[in-house]
């Protein structure tokens, strides 16, 4: 097989032409060609921005993403507060990380049950998984509603949360309205832990490419909301350094945009990212689970980000628990802004990455331009060395064998590419 | 018995047609009907329902028929066609949120399906006028559904 001429191809997002795609052409046993579309940037929401009142960039963006709104109302806001000369602080701080807590709950549980388990355990999707195994599946969509249950308190409702402001909320929680959550996410930390055994005991392949991982490093915590941007080959900004060390580059016969780190290329973000720059970040609780899985403080196989994601579960049920535990209602929901004139960006941690904002705000408080730059947008040009690295080494793998390897390889990254639109259509051309 | 039917709409109102069972389900709470709305991931629709006889869910779908036909599928009889799938890689859309209730054992006594065939999913906010008229056609028939069941 190894010897043939191959071309395939995965459809990620047929329902959108020229959307989603992905081809990888074989010629005399060496891969050739490897192209991906998997992700269109959101100029839609940047040119919708414009012309539109600082305070509505929460609520704007937070459409760009039906799983991870609260990101984008994370960055927007912060981006927002950057530009305005605000701090927001203490308890109101503190909403935003436990909103950010359920959000990553949602988001990183239903990759790993509903998307990603199944790749490893055989199945072709988590209704086959769920006819042999539905107490796991139960397990996974329990620990889900609890993060929805978080987000719908915070975020005003489960989707398009709408509760949150530039300098804080519109409404905060009485304490017990987060003491009744409090009960839900002790159940959510068993079942956390429970989870990363599981994705443990899974088969993964032997595969450790040398990426660049980058994330938020924050001086106590692991990182949410703030902090420096740095990188595991020595890179350590403010996130205002930002374009000065990024670029986004457009790739021919695309309207994808490759992000690179300047005089060095693909770099990588999310979870693993994460894990690997903050390991000693994380609380007690969640190193052990780590441990005891099997990971060491670095993690360098994108399969085992499945692990990776549990532990951030782990992370995130802890980090909402102690956050309730010592809440004080705030005696405002939010601090004053006043608008200006002015621009600022904020980089946040998306349950898949980085997620970088920026603004310039006209003297009223207008939004003159904003730019954002989503994690699967920066993850992609490593998606696509991952598979023309994985096809090469995999050449003697049928055709449904190979393109169920790259869709794997593809969901270790979480993509973001059904945001708007879904559908996963598999073709493969043997020429 | 109209207060025990519970109408999903979902979809994304940025994608133009995608848009088109909000859109539907809207309507059909102008007519006094209890309406939910649901986008994103669907792997917990069945708690969107949970306690309920009677659903009905909208969504617009592509499926190769006419631009403007109103499916009507009933998802207790039969399994949802998989040409209504979605499936993607980071999301699970209404088919398969339908087959994994099933799959758990938790659908509802009744629940009925309607697909909106659209054209047009590219970003944007409308309905192209075909989709906008089925729109209107499907909230009529799934109100005289809901009252008359």
């Amino acid at each position: 097989m190894a010897d043939k001429d191959r071309r395939i191809r995965v459809d990620a997002l047929a329902r959108v032409e020229g959307e989603g795609a992905m081809q990888v052409e074989v010629r005399g046993g060496r891969v050739t060609e490897v192209r991906l579309e998997i992700y269109e940037p959101p100029r839609f929401f940047e040119a919708l921005l414009r012309g539109r009142d600082f305070q509505e960039a929460p609520d704007i963006t937070a459409r760009i993403c039906g799983i991870c709104p609260v990101a984008y109302q994370m960055s927007a806001v912060h981006a927002m507060e950057d530009a305005l000369g605000v701090v927001v602080d203490g308890a109101l701080r503190d909403l935003r990380r436990l909103l950010y807590c359920g959000e990553w709950i949602e988001s990183q549980v239903l990759h790993i049950y509903m998307l990603h388990a199944p790749d490893f355990l055989g199945y072709q999707d988590a209704i086959a998984l769920a006819k042999d195994h539905p107490a796991i599946v139960e397990r996974g969509l329990g620990l889900k509603k609890t993060g929805n249950a978080l987000v719908s308190l915070l975020g005003g409702r489960e989707i398009h949360p709408i509760n949150v402001r530039v300098g804080g909320f519109y409404r905060v929680p009485e304490q017990c309205e987060l003491n009744t959550i409090a009960d839900k996410l002790k159940r959510a930390l068993d079942a956390a832990l429970q989870t990363v055994r599981w994705v443990a005991s899974f088969e993964f392949p032997d595969f450790e490419p040398d990426y660049e991982f980058v994330s938020l490093r924050h001086p106590q915590e692991y990182p949410f909301n703030e902090g420096r941007f740095v990188s595991s080959k020595g890179l350590d900004i403010d996130v205002h350094g930002y374009r000065e060390h990024f670029i986004e580059e457009h790739v021919p016969h695309s309207n994808a945009l490759h992000s690179v780190i300047k005089g060095r290329g693909a770099y990588l973000v999310g979870p693993m990212a994460r894990y690997n720059l903050n390991f000693d970040r994380l609380p007690a609780i969640a190193r052990q689970a780590a441990l005891d899985a099997g990971l060491g403080p670095v993690c360098r196989n994108p399969f085992k980000s499945i692990i990776v994601r549990a532990v951030e579960v782990v992370f995130a049920c802890d980090e909402a628990l102690r956050i309730i535990e010592r809440y004080e209602k705030p005696p405002r929901p939010a601090v004053t802004v006043v608008p200006r004139a002015g621009e600022g960006c904020a980089i946040t941690e998306a349950p898949r990455g980085s997620l970088y904002h920026r603004y310039r705000l006209d003297d009223s408080g207008t939004i003159a331009e904003a730019a954002i730059i989503p994690p699967t947008s920066q993850n992609q040009k490593s998606v696509e060395s991952d598979l023309r690295e994985l096809v090469q080494r995999s050449l003697d793998l049928d055709d449904e064998a190979l393109t169920l390897r790259c869709e794997q390889a593809i969901r270790n990254y979480d993509p973001c590419i059904s945001c708007a639109t879904h559908f996963l259509r598999l073709e493969i051309d043997r020429r | 018995m109209t207060a025990s039917v519970l109408v999903i709409g979902t979809g994304n109102a940025l994608r133009r047609d995608d848009g088109a069972g909000l859109e539907a389900a809207r309507e059909v709470r102008r007519a006094g009907i209890e309406v939910r709305e649901a986008y994103g991931d669907l792997s917990g629709l069945a708690d969107l329902w949970a306690g309920r006889q009677r659903v009905i869910v909208v969504d617009a779908v592509r499926t190769g028929a006419v631009v403007g036909t109103v499916h009507r599928l009933d998802a207790v009889a039969k399994p949802l066609p998989a040409i209504f799938s979605r499936r993607s890689t980071h999301a699970i859309g209404i088919a398969e949120a339908v087959e994994l209730v099933r799959a758990l054992g938790r659908l509802p006594r009744s629940l009925v399906v309607y697909g909106i065939e659209g054209s047009d999913f590219a970003q944007g906010e409308g309905l192209t006028p075909e989709v906008a008229r089925a729109t209107k056609e499907a909230a009529d028939r799934i109100v005289q559904e809901a009252r008359h069941a």
